[in-house]
């Protein structure tokens, strides 16, 4: 009875639902597919204007673009480490400190996650300077003699990102700490495990999702990163992002600017796809064990 | 197969514990004899699961003394305790199988691979899940989870077994058979057992002796044949089978329900109320044949609720001195059952013998 009413039903109704997706499918398109697809076609325009591979064979035989993209993993993968290494401890004690307390703490890991990240790139430029706070403080107390060069290197640039990263770090890590059930490591102690070893035998492990999603987070926004190193690197850390814009301000090249911006591209949908692969992103991302 | 297991007794003295303003546990003092089955039956907040952390070392105390086997545990943490616990939730470790979460407690304790393996799998004999070893936590049921949390807690030999609430999270018919096994694996092992729950039916069918507790306190100490026949207390008399109470006169040395002389010389506090607690099941309802004698009590009423409930029926009777009490009906026969109804006249009795007294 009524099975072809009950049928044309559902019918409408999924068509309904369908049709409710389509404003986010145009802003999607509009947004992302488009731009994307222009700067795709764009990396295969060579300089005459003709279809032509010339701008990725440009970056198989110039060492300077290799030497970018190590720059760019290495500056990233550094700033993640040190991101777990920094915010592993701090989402512990968050984890750890009674709930009215957590309020607190979390300002700090949050407020200078609102502030600005050209201002706080400046704020650590002021710092780190040959003439600024922290050489000055160190020489006064003889700590160290001649200022040393803290900014425009290598070291200026992961401090900055490290700082501006590590509440990405801290976040998740936080979330997947405070999933971790207390009788466990009650249980663990009960059973005979020394705190040390409920911490690295049952803590660490049940916490290593967060870590996973931390990491991927903060990898991935690193490998586009601008501002900081321009500011703080001094021109010796040039990453794939200041390697665009210089391309495009010096030579004008757009199929040259738009094919590194491919590779980049490229290069981060591999590492989502490996990370989806072997850490099961889902649970990771969604929580569920 | 009797694994060699040596149970210790626990000395719990004068143990307080405060949270704030309010006792958790108030200089509660309690003696669990080697081997014994004791339960510690309460309502929620009562404190039996403070006392069972303290005793686990979870909590540490305000004042008082633990002692294993004369041993003062106050000051020693959990890990060194040697006691196997069973928490509410399980606590299982969702990154191991089944094997390495029952293994855990050997592999801490550095024992030779062989050796974990063939203590495991005696384990998961004993809980019947042999065939589970390999499993991932997450594969389990509930009930699965609650064994292996079992084995788990048994594996390493501990002279003390504590276990909160183990069963709450299964449903009925698998807590019951559950009840069943953890008693049967209770004489197996012979291990000093301390079990928390709020389920009086649970404490009745498992435990050697049961410690009523309530706001911090133990209330009353005994086997469950002494709890549910003499409670001591009108708490203990609500909180473990159904009761009915009666407001009783006080004639001297004498205590009375109406014109029904109750208790005859019996040496009574002077400044305390007096009711009589009356269980469902030791009412009857008499036939027409019947003649009143002094070994009986007698009450006379109306039926004012009758519902059936299966292999038994229960009935609120409505007294004529206007109290109310429950009477369990048998329904062994349906004529039983089928000749009462709603409104009916009729007469209670119940032997002198199980007469309960609390000062109330």
């Amino acid at each position: 009875m009524n099975e072809k009413l009950l049928k044309s039903a559902e019918r409408k109704e999924q068509l309904l639902l369908t049709a409710l997706t389509i404003p986010a499918l145009i802003s999607v398109t509009l947004i992302i597919v488009i731009p994307v697809g222009w700067l795709f076609s764009l990396s295969f325009l060579g300089k005459s204007g003709d279809f032509s591979l010339e701008n990725y064979q440009k970056m198989i035989v110039y060492k300077s673009y290799f030497r970018v993209f190590k720059t760019t993993f290495n500056v990233s993968f550094l700033t993640t480490i040190f991101c777990i290494l920094l915010g592993y401890p701090l989402a512990y004690f968050l984890s750890q400190v009674p709930k009215k307390l957590v309020g607190i703490f979390m300002i700090t890991v949050l407020l200078p996650f609102w502030t600005s990240l050209l201002v706080r790139t400046y704020a650590w430029l002021v710092l780190l300077q040959k003439k600024g706070m922290i050489n000055n403080f160190a020489i006064d107390m003889g700590i160290w003699e001649t200022p040393i060069k803290l900014a425009h290197n290598l070291n200026g640039t992961l401090v900055g990102m490290i700082h501006i990263m590590l509440p990405f770090m801290v976040l998740p890590l936080y979330a997947a700490m405070q999933r971790i059930d207390r009788q466990t490591m009650q249980a663990a102690s009960n059973l005979g495990a020394t705190p040390i070893q409920a911490f690295w035998q049952i803590f660490v492990p049940l916490s290593l999702p967060g870590v996973a999603a931390g990491s991927l987070i903060v990898f991935i926004l690193c490998l586009g990163f601008y501002v900081t190193p321009a500011v703080l690197g001094g021109g010796k850390v040039i990453m794939v992002s200041m390697q665009i814009t210089a391309i495009l301000e010096d030579q004008f090249n757009w199929g040259a600017a738009s094919a590194l911006g491919v590779v980049l591209l490229v290069t981060t949908f591999i590492f989502l796809l490996l990370a989806s692969r072997f850490l099961k992103l889902d649970s990771i991302m969604f929580g569920k064990h | 197969m009797k694994q060699n297991i040596t149970s210790l007794e626990i000395s719990i003295k004068d143990l307080t514990k405060r949270y704030g303003k309010i006792y958790a546990l108030d200089t509660v003092s309690l003696d669990i004899k080697a081997g014994e089955f004791l339960t510690l039956l309460g309502p929620s907040g009562s404190g039996k699961t403070t006392l069972l952390m303290a005793i686990a070392g979870f909590n540490r105390p305000d004042s008082g003394s633990i002692k294993f086997a004369n041993q003062e545990m106050i000051l020693t943490p959990p890990h060194k305790r040697e006691v196997g616990m069973v928490f509410q939730n399980y606590a299982l470790f969702p990154h191991m199988s089944v094997f390495e979460n029952i293994g855990f407690p050997l592999k801490l304790r550095k024992a030779p691979n062989d050796q974990i393996k063939e203590k495991v799998h005696d384990a998961l004999k004993t809980v019947q899940l042999s065939d589970y070893a390999d499993r991932k936590i997450d594969q389990l049921s509930g009930g699965q989870r609650q064994r292996v949390a079992l084995a788990r807690a048994f594996v390493f030999g501990p002279r003390i077994l504590l276990m909160d609430e183990p069963l709450s999270a299964l449903d009925k018919k698998l807590r019951e058979q559950m009840q069943i096994e953890l008693k049967q694996l209770h004489r197996k092992l012979g291990v000093t057992t301390v079990y928390v729950t709020h389920d009086q039916r649970e404490a009745l069918t498992m435990s050697d002796r049961i410690a009523v507790i309530n706001e911090g306190k133990i209330e009353q100490l005994g086997t469950p044949k002494e709890i549910y026949n003499s409670p001591n207390s009108s708490f203990v008399a609500d909180f473990i089978g159904e009761s009915s109470f009666l407001q009783l006169n006080r004639k001297g040395n004498d205590l009375y329900f109406s014109s029904e002389k109750i208790i005859t010389n019996k040496k009574l506090n002077k400044n305390k109320e007096w009711a009589m607690v009356i269980r469902p099941e030791r009412l009857s309802i008499v036939n027409k044949s019947y003649r009143k004698n002094s070994s009986n009590i007698h009450f006379s009423g109306e039926i004012s609720e009758l519902v059936f409930q299966g292999e038994t029926a229960l009935a609120l009777v409505k007294l004529m001195e206007g109290n109310f009490l429950s009477v369990r009906l048998s329904t062994k026969s349906s004529d039983d059952f089928d000749n009462l109804k709603t409104g009916k006249k009729i007469q209670l009795c119940m032997n002198r013998k199980d007469v309960i007294i609390i000062p109330h």
